[in-house]
């Protein structure tokens, strides 16, 4: 296998090589940068939104930016952090890209960051990877996230689930890696706060199929079941909870409540109506920039789900914050990027989910929405706002140096049993 | 195999120490070591029918791989396409056990294409058969994803097949007396019944027809057996069919029990690969051992150790390597 993939990869390296030289000779008025998503594996249909928000951005700037016309390189991984790097490696070293807009998912961004520093005249802008460290601890100084990280996104659902859903007691199902500590800790920190327990926690490998082991192992008295799964995972997981009879009710994690899992075919539904949860973008919001957003996906993406999911709208907003930078410095990145760097940490924009601006480790400030999913006229499942959080920073209101006290989370950090 | 005296007794302590763990209402120092019965019960029934299915996939590749000598690493994709066939027709017709039917004998077409145009040009040369399945598996993983996209896709099992059953298990006593007997989705069940007819309908066609005789002569000596005035080629495209649509059938029972996405073909082929070397290469009942003790490995992983569960199916597997290379069942090459 890891030959034939070798050989696989050399080809389509020399092939790519010879295609940049080529385009080096045409011409000087194109920009090209790299595009980071998981188009292979159990995260490929978030992968596929993702290209819709990045495409719909690019395409609201008639393709240009800077007086320069805008290429996508592509770069595809499977939500490894080892085919994310090699992924990006290939766009860097070998595409020669300046600007890559990546990666999707949460262990994928710590890698990139971490191979960002080796890059230092390359600028990385994430794409939705949402895992807390990748700008909080040890940030890279050329890595930039325009979307918010898994714990502000959980932003008022604690408080939510503890006062108005009146939960006490909480079982949680997670994939085990670092986006869903970060949606568990966020989650967590209010309801635990509050006075609530998480009792128990399942970490399943990511693109597990087989969940009536692990929803078996969920205790029988348990007020609610929190889900932070993504994609097919979330899919299964959802369907075989219905069909064991599983009765406690549910809180969805960010990207559980999102459309890749709401729009899929088959018996979830019954099992999702009336699942509370929070996220960056809630699908009924009412506000015309939101709404203006939705009609462009719709029109430009027949083919798309019924409403964008977070990963088109995270990839959307870190394009837009590119393209808007790239506009400010005229397309110059003969300095290395440096005056493009600086404009981006200086940027603050209006997008579809409200202003975003960036603090001092170059992630986001931006609104959050705790939502529950309801049907709509269409029969499609939607995500209704209940309440929206204003200005969630990364230390979700607490001073900094309390909030790194706190510890790097992970599989027992937080803890309140 | 013939047990010892010693093994006999073992054996029939451990299934009685099993009926009894099934059977008795606990204890409350069992319920400390092992969680609560539901939780104890559930996971051996899930293990055992995930084994199903997991032998439904196998036998086909250990047919193949171990009878013909035929390294096909395409078989994962051969599951998937089954899947991806049986839901389209089961959409178009409206009849879940149509797209059943359209998964195994489009897939049995395809596999006796396969045979055909690809491996019988290079016999006995395992490395390029290898090579080139890859090739296949990756191209088949491509077509499929432009075909039917990213997207994760369910049946809709018909309604008979559908729901949880009671079942007489007793669970626990509630404190008015009333026993709670175990429910557990009926689909499931079936699965493992499909997947133990089909186990035997193997057996009896290897050991007990004529054709049987023929796939297992072909497999000791070719050219003898075609100096006996029988077209090798024919029998060896009729197993490769079985086997392809086993693995499409297999697509459409694992699929409605469980999901179709991209990424599923590795993750059969890899399963396949351990139940066959664990169980040993060609043999039918290797294969339902293996599968025995992948699934029930996956499912007690998944239930009370899951960030580590993923290892105990490979900590089986170096230990069937290093003690019997061949496999359970297998024979001494």
């Amino acid at each position: 296998m890891t030959f034939a993939k070798g050989l696989f990869l050399g080809t389509a390296a020399s092939l790519a090589l010879a295609a940049h030289l080529s385009a080096a000779a045409a011409e000087d008025d194109t920009l090209k940068i790299g595009l980071l998503a998981t188009f292979e594996g159990a995260f490929t249909v978030l992968g596929e939104d993702s290209k819709r928000g990045a495409e719909l951005a690019l395409q609201q700037h008639d393709g240009m930016a800077g007086g320069k016309k805008i290429e996508w390189v592509i770069g595809s991984s499977d939500a490894s952090p080892d085919s994310a790097v090699r992924a990006v490696r290939k766009l860097v070293e070998q595409d020669g890209v300046q600007i890559v807009v990546g990666p999707l998912s949460g262990d994928e961004g710590l890698a990139v960051k971490d191979y960002a520093k080796t890059q230092p005249n390359v600028t990385f802008v994430n794409g939705t990877s949402a895992a807390q460290d990748t700008t909080l601890r040890d940030p890279a100084p050329n890595f930039f996230r325009f979307s918010t990280d898994g714990a502000q996104w959980m932003a008022g659902l604690g408080d939510y689930a503890y006062t108005e859903k009146g939960y006490r007691n909480v079982a949680t199902v997670a994939e085990d890696y670092s986006f869903p500590y970060t949606q568990v800790f966020g989650f967590m920190a209010e309801f635990c706060k509050a006075g609530g327990h998480v009792v128990s926690k399942s970490w399943v490998p990511i693109g597990n199929k087989d969940y009536s082991s692990v929803i078996a192992a969920i205790p029988a008295d348990v007020d609610a079941v929190y889900v932070a799964l993504g994609g097919a995972d979330g899919v299964n997981f959802l369907t075989q909870y219905q069909q064991a009879g599983g009765t406690a009710p549910l809180i969805g994690g960010s990207i559980t409540a999102d459309q890749t899992v709401l729009s899929s075919q088959g018996k979830q539904k019954e099992a999702v109506l009336g699942m509370p949860s929070a996220g960056p973008i809630a699908d009924t919001w009412d506000d015309p920039r939101w709404k203006d957003f939705v009609a462009a996906y719709q029109a430009a993406f027949p083919d798309g789900f019924p409403s964008p999911s977070l990963f088109a709208h995270g990839y959307y907003v870190n394009t837009e914050a590119v393209l808007k930078a790239l506009d400010e410095v005229n397309g110059d990145l003969s300095d290395g990027g440096a005056k493009f760097r600086d404009a981006l940490s200086k940027l603050e924009f209006d997008t579809p989910t409200g202003m975003v601006k960036l603090d001092a480790n170059r992630n986001a400030i931006a609104d959050i929405f705790v939502t529950e999913v309801a049907e709509g006229e269409d029969g499609n499942l939607y995500n209704k706002v209940v309440e929206v959080k204003e200005g969630v920073n990364q230390t979700l209101g607490q001073p900094i140096e309390e909030f790194l006290k706190l510890g790097v989370v992970g599989r027992d950090n937080p803890d309140c049993p | 195999m013939k047990l010892s005296p010693l093994s006999t007794v073992l054996v029939a302590l451990l299934v009685a120490m099993l009926v009894w763990l099934f059977v008795a209402s606990w204890p409350d120092w069992l319920t400390g070591v092992l969680g609560a019965k539901k939780l104890f019960v559930t996971t051996i029934f899930n293990g055992v029918t995930l084994a199903g299915l997991y032998f439904l996939v196998a036998s086909g590749f250990t047919l193949v791989f171990g009878l013909m000598r035929n390294v096909n690493l395409a078989h994962g994709s051969l599951y998937l396409l089954g899947a991806y066939v049986g839901y389209t027709v089961a959409e178009l017709t409206g009849y879940w056990l149509i797209g059943l039917a359209a998964g195994f004998l489009v897939l049995s077409a395809v596999g006796a294409v396969m045979q055909i145009l690809v491996f019988r040009r290079m016999e006995g040369d395992e490395l390029r058969q290898t090579l080139v399945t890859i090739g296949l598996s990756i191209v088949a993983a491509d077509l499929m994803l432009a075909t039917w996209g990213g997207k994760t896709y369910q049946f809709s099992i018909p309604d008979w097949l559908n729901g949880a059953i009671t079942t007489p298990i007793i669970l626990a006593h509630r404190s008015n007396g009333d026993a709670v007997p175990l429910t557990y989705p009926f689909y499931r069940l079936v699965v493992l019944a499909a997947a133990i007819a089909i186990g035997i309908g193997l057996w009896l066609l290897l050991n007990r027809t004529r054709i049987g005789v023929m796939i297992r002569a072909g497999v000791d000596d070719r050219m003898m057996l075609s100096a006996t005035g029988v077209n090798v080629h024919m029998v060896f495209a009729a197993v490769f069919a079985i086997g392809a649509g086993l693995a499409g059938f297999a697509g459409v029972v694992g699929g409605s029990a469980l999901s179709i996405a991209p990424g599923e073909d590795v993750r059969y082929l890899l399963a396949s690969l351990v139940v066959v070397i664990v169980g040993g290469m060609g043999s039918i009942p290797g294969a339902a051992i293996g599968a025995l003790l992948i699934g029930l490995a996956e499912q007690i992983g998944l239930a009370y150790f899951p960030t580590y569960g993923v290892v105990l199916t490979f900590v089986i597997m170096v230990a069937v390597l290093a003690f019997r290379p061949q496999g359970i069942m297998g024979r001494p090459a």
